[in-house]
């Protein structure tokens, strides 16, 4: 009986570890692949971005910049209020989606330093300004802390 | 009218505060008198906190405008249905709800633990009076729903029109009862190892509470991910966001609780491993609400702006998590293990499920944590996507369900693998005519989709063959079979409808990520397009009128062979109080398919459009649905009838049939 328990231990134990071995694999083999990091305006703007790369930029959309084409692309400009970028997307903006309005993109820099967006988020909640747009703009320096409590 | 709401939730924390100690020094001390205190106390302490929650609602109900919550989250124009679910559309208003809930399922052991052994029934109600001393000061000094404001304002300011919605108006109290419910299953816990004594009678006792926590659990997470199904207008179904993560990571949890309380009942063995899983299960829900409330995923700045909420949440979380794990630390190697039990076993098998079930929940957990800590550590922004999480939680959940039908036919303490495949033949057939038929009639190379189409008939058949040799259907004649089934256990047709119902999920989940057909395209009115074998004509957009909104309205026909298959109306509204707008996808669902169409913006003459082809989804919701119902059998099994008493001979008559 001693026997029995004492194999049953090691080999419960064996499999724990096979698994958690096996997790950790393929976590990092996950997270490698699938975390994008956040840029932006301006740091594309000093041109350390690897273009094959996705990542996600954050910003306002500059008023009067919004074009929308017959073949259902859109046409924006998101900027830090110092540098901005030109994004491309096709496909339906989220509600949030405003002229003047904080917007973040998923996607990535072609070479001629467009963005092609394959994500366009806008946060479910109006109160909030997306945590990115407002580290944007901090960065560039127009963003003083508690301005987003005034409702 | 409201401030008696608010006396009554500070009596409440009052009475939480007497339940949570003098039963407890009661059950030490041997005292009958203060440990009969304690279900008085958890009884009292509900009906005032549901007096609380009905002025609440009442102010809601009348436009009471004086009132801060109501002004902030209600307005005049709102339909009744909505000002009455806008009590929980809010963080205070929620908490209210949480904490009602949390002091429900005190009451509920109260009343029908009664013939639980009085010091533990004393123990686990003053562990369920100390958590709701802990949330309701949280509410009382941070988050309370009950002030005032003057002067009072004529018009409220109105509620996020994304939750003007019947479902997320449910989701919240369902998840709740689930999140929530899971406290029992600590205060069980936590009781136990104050006892220092488990044995398969506590998991008697603990399994119909988990059961419900886990019902409500399921059919919270199906709500939540119909409703973003429905209303985002992104076409699907599951985002593995953090808020998603949050009600996900307790139910995997919980799903293993629930294999591992079997297993300390049937063969008591796993104590520890159960009680532990208990505790952690609790806190993963304390975590969820900690990640949901304290604004770290809206916004770290949301955080950093009212640091009390955040920090007193996060210090909840410490206590009871950490204290629970320092008494567990100190009692739980006085527990000896029981049974021991070949590898190859039913135990070995729940035990492989909660393996796999808890290194899942520690990958989803992972991912949802990773970018708070580096962002925490390092400063860096990242966000881990979906596809993080699909290659990773996805590979874990394959070995649980190729087990998962050999598991549940085999034999306690040693099993035969080779004996159980021989019965399994139906289902090993049934898997490899549908991988080898998906590979050879639809597309040979989508090797995934067949593999998970694979997957879904194993997991189904295994059930329904389980279920028939119990039966002995087609073995016996009929009338013999029916008699089998009528003697059968309840939980064993509970186990059946549950592990269906998870095979009718992977069958939905396959079939609409591997199917999906997406066209985005500017259509004008007269314009047809081919989605999927449909032809879809867009007849234009029309401007309604709603009670507290307008609304562009796009209008679809929808042609199969000519005929006309369906008539879709999608809308874009504009709320006037909120000053928003939302999306409501015109979807026309089915069995076999939905059909999903999103107006988009005018652009030129057209508007763009976006049209999905989702085969199958039903099956997800329909899925959950089957095991949700699984849960509410097994929940009626008059051997597990909550808090019933064990008369020896049912105990014997249990150890015969070997049923789960």
């Amino acid at each position: 009986m001693k026997h029995l328990r004492k194999r049953q231990r090691a080999m419960l134990l064996a499999v724990a570890l096979l698994l958690v071995g096996g997790a950790t694999a393929l976590v990092l083999a996950a997270l490698g692949e699938s975390i994008s990091f956040f840029v932006t305006p301006s740091e594309i703007a000093q041109g350390q971005i690897d273009p094959e790369k996705r990542f996600r930029i954050g910003g306002l959309v500059r008023e009067g910049s919004v074009e929308r084409r017959p073949d259902g692309t859109v046409r924006f400009i998101v900027t830090d209020t110092v540098n901005e970028v030109q994004v491309v997307y096709r496909g339906v903006l989220p509600d949030l989606f405003r002229e003047g309005q904080g917007v973040v993109a998923l996607g990535t820099l072609d070479e001629s330093g467009v963005f092609r967006a394959s994500e366009v988020l806008a946060k479910h909640d109006e109160r909030y300004m997306p945590r990115e747009v407002v580290d944007a703009l901090e960065q560039a320096g127009v963003w003083k802390d508690g301005a987003e409590e005034q409702r | 009218m409201i401030e008696y709401g608010h006396f009554a939730l500070a009596l409440a924390f009052a009475v939480a505060l007497v339940q949570g100690t003098v039963p407890l020094w009661g059950a030490a001390r041997g005292d009958v008198l203060a440990m009969r205190l304690a279900p008085q106390a958890a009884i009292v302490q509900f009906l005032l906190l549901l007096f609380a929650f009905a002025t609440l609602m009442h102010a809601y109900i009348v436009n009471d405008f004086s009132v801060v919550n109501v002004f902030e989250n209600s307005s005049t124009l709102k339909p009744l249905f909505y000002k009455i679910t806008g009590v929980w559309g809010n963080h205070e208003g929620s908490l209210v709800l949480w904490v009602l809930i949390l002091a429900l399922f005190g009451a509920a052991v109260a009343v029908f633990g009664r013939h639980l052994p009085q010091r533990f029934l004393a123990r686990v109600l003053a562990v369920q009076g100390l958590i709701g001393v802990g949330f309701l000061s949280f509410m009382l000094f941070t988050s309370n729903a009950f002030l005032r404001m003057d002067p009072p304002p004529l018009e409220g300011q109105g509620l996020n029109p994304l939750l003007q919605d019947p479902g997320i108006a449910l989701h919240p109290p369902m998840l709740y009862l689930g999140y929530v419910g899971f406290s029992t299953a600590y205060s069980f816990a936590m009781a136990a190892l104050l006892e220092g004594r488990v044995d398969p009678s506590w998991a008697r006792w603990l399994r119909p509470w988990v059961l419900a926590a886990w019902l409500f659990l399921t059919l919270g997470i199906a709500f939540g991910s119909w409703w973003a199904y429905y209303e985002l207008g992104w076409g699907g179904w599951w985002f593995w966001d953090p808020v998603e993560n949050a009600s996900f990571m307790p139910w995997l949890a919980g799903t293993a609780l629930l294999h591992s309380a079997i297993v300390l009942e049937k063969r008591n063995t796993l104590k520890n491993w159960t009680i532990l899983l208990a505790i952690l299960t609790f806190a993963l829900s304390l975590l969820g609400t900690f990640l949901v409330r304290s604004g770290v995923l809206t916004s770290v700045h949301a955080f950093a702006t009212d640091p009390a909420r955040g920090v007193y949440i996060l210090a909840l979380l410490v206590i009871a998590v950490g204290g629970s794990l320092l008494v567990y630390a100190w009692r739980a190697p006085a527990m000896q293990g029981g049974a021991a039990f070949a590898p190859i076993s039913r135990e070995g098998a729940l035990v492989l499920n909660n393996l796999l079930l808890a290194t899942a929940c520690a990958t989803v957990l992972l991912g949802t944590l990773y970018p708070l800590i580096l962002e925490a550590l390092t400063g860096d922004k990242i966000s881990v996507g979906p596809p993080f999480f699909n290659r990773t939680f996805l590979p874990l959940m394959v070995p649980l369900m190729v087990v998962l039908p050999v598991g549940a036919m085999m034999a306690w303490k040693r099993g035969d693998v080779l004996g159980v495949l021989q019965r399994l033949k139906a289902a090993v057939a049934a898997t490899l005519a549908v991988i080898g038929g998906y590979l050879a009639l639809v597309d040979p190379r989508a090797l995934g989709a067949a593999l998970g189409f694979g997957v879904a008939a194993w997991v189904m058949v295994g059930a329904l063959v389980e279920y028939a040799e119990r039966i002995a259907l087609f073995r016996v004649p009929l009338a013999r079979s029916w008699q089998r089934f009528k003697g059968l256990p309840r939980s064993a047709t509970a186990m059946m409808l549950a592990h269906l119902g998870l095979g009718v999920i992977i069958l939905g989940i396959t079939g609409s990520s591997a199917g999906q057909v997406e066209r985005i395209l500017v259509m004008q009115a007269g314009d047809t397009v081919e989605l999927a074998g449909y032809q879809v004509r867009f007849e234009g957009v029309e401007e309604v009128r709603g009670p507290n909104y307008v609304a562009q309205r796009g209008g679809f026909t929808v042609f199969a062979d000519g005929r006309v298959e369906a008539v879709i109306h999608s809308e874009k509204r504009f709320y006037l109080i909120e000053r928003q707008t939302t999306t409501e996808a015109g979807i026309k669902s089915g069995i076999l398919r939905d059909l999903y169409f999103v107006l988009g913006d005018q652009s030129g003459e057209g508007w763009t459009v976006r049209l999905y082809y989702n085969p199958l989804v039903f099956w997800i919701w329909g899925g959950a649905g089957l095991m949700a119902i699984g849960g509410m059998i097994s929940l009626t099994d008059r051997r597990l009838r909550v808090g019933a008493p064990k008369p020896a001979s049912s105990r014997r008559g249990l150890a015969t049939q070997g049923a789960v």
